[in-house]
């Protein structure tokens, strides 16, 4: 029984670690840039979506002030908010990210908005994007396109 | 809240005491938009029988509110140039009918788009075939459209972008209708997927 326990125990932790390939981590200066995902889109009439996690490990305030990309020529950063039951997408000038915490762009919250698609995005494939960054400058990471269902990034962070 | 949730270890802690605040704000219906859900349920947009919308679904025919009387429906407001919150939505509820199984098979979804300028039957199709089949395109003219959203007391806005090109802010929740076509609960965006199947239950237990 015991020994049953602790081998289910093992599988646990094994199993997450081999069922995701690493995120791609891109580290400059105090920010850590990880899990760079956006879904698949049908054409380039639609604007397509940039989310990521950001890790600040330096001891004053970091500030992400924009997105740059060449599959866009109009990227933005946005935020999703719902008021009275009704959803609502904003543009945000900046998302902060306070010492030695992290802020993830993810779905129903903060998003890059990737408007003026230049090229559709298929499945499988990754594109450059380059996070502006108050004080530690462009840090650029590789972004993989995920299918049209996809939820979160299909790989494990390494925070 | 869910802003620095992200850090593994000590911050995961604070994540879950957010989650569970969460949560309790939304069992004890403080939550700003529970209050609006109340305000809806009885009144207007409560009941299929008693509205007059007609649209088109993405495989072209002509729908009316009575042809859903019978079975249990799913109905929300969205369009397939929303980038963030529609995939989402349909992404919740593609994961509602896996949970539901068999049971989903008396359900009917449906997606209204709130952009009929570009969400044509055509091209409802085209981006649906990407989610669960079961899910069903709604569209029209922006009279129709506006009927049917007026019926189901939602609200949607163009938002002008710079560039020349729009967004639409919508009403987000996914309305439930038991098979009387009586309003049976709205599940927001931000429910606790734990809730929701429970809630269609509750709809489908409801035979005519």
């Amino acid at each position: 029984m015991l020994k049953s326990t602790a081998a289910a125990l093992v599988l646990a932790t094994i199993l997450p670690a081999s069922a995701f390939a690493e995120c791609v981590e891109v580290t400059q200066g105090n920010i850590t840039v990880s899990a760079a995902w956006s879904r698949a889109t049908i054409g380039t009439e639609r604007p397509a979506v940039f989310y990521v996690t950001i890790r600040n490990d330096g001891g004053s305030d970091e500030r992400l002030v924009g997105i740059e990309t060449p599959v866009a020529d109009m990227p933005m950063l946005h935020e999703s908010v719902m008021e009275n039951g009704a959803a609502r997408m904003s543009h945000v000038d900046q998302i902060v990210i306070a010492p030695i915490d992290a802020v993830s762009l993810e779905p129903g919250g903060y998003h890059g908005m990737l408007m003026d698609l230049q090229t559709e995005l298929v499945e499988g494939t990754t594109f450059p994007v380059t996070l502006l960054f108050e004080k530690s400058g462009p840090v650029t990471i590789d972004t993989a396109v995920l299918p049209l269902r996809a939820r979160e990034a299909a790989c494990e962070e390494a925070l | 809240m869910r802003r620095g949730a992200l850090i593994r270890g000590g911050a995961g802690m604070v994540a879950a005491v957010g989650f569970m605040l969460a949560v309790g704000a939304w069992r004890s219906g403080d939550l700003p938009w529970q209050q609006q859900v109340t305000e809806t349920v009885g009144t207007r947009g409560a009941d299929l029988e008693s509205m007059s919308w007609q649209l088109t679904s993405h495989e072209g025919e002509r729908v009316s509110p009575q042809s859903w009387i019978g079975q249990t429906s799913l109905v929300f407001f969205g369009f397939t140039w929303c980038p963030d919150v529609c995939p989402m939505t349909l992404l919740n509820i593609s994961d509602w009918l896996e949970e539901l199984g068999p049971d989903a098979d008396g359900l009917a979804v449906h997606l209204v788009s709130v952009d009929p300028e570009r969400d044509t039957p055509e091209v409802l199709a085209d981006y649906l075939s990407n989610f669960d089949p079961r899910i069903s395109g709604l569209t029209g003219s922006p009279d129709e459209v506006a009927r049917a959203a007026d019926d189901f007391n939602a609200t949607y806005r163009r938002v002008p972008r710079d560039d020349g090109d729009y967004t639409v802010d919508h009403t987000a929740g996914v309305m439930v209708f038991d098979p009387d076509g009586r309003l049976s609960s709205i599940i927001d965006l931000h429910d606790d997927p734990k809730f929701a199947v429970p809630k269609i239950r509750r709809a489908m237990e409801r035979e005519v």
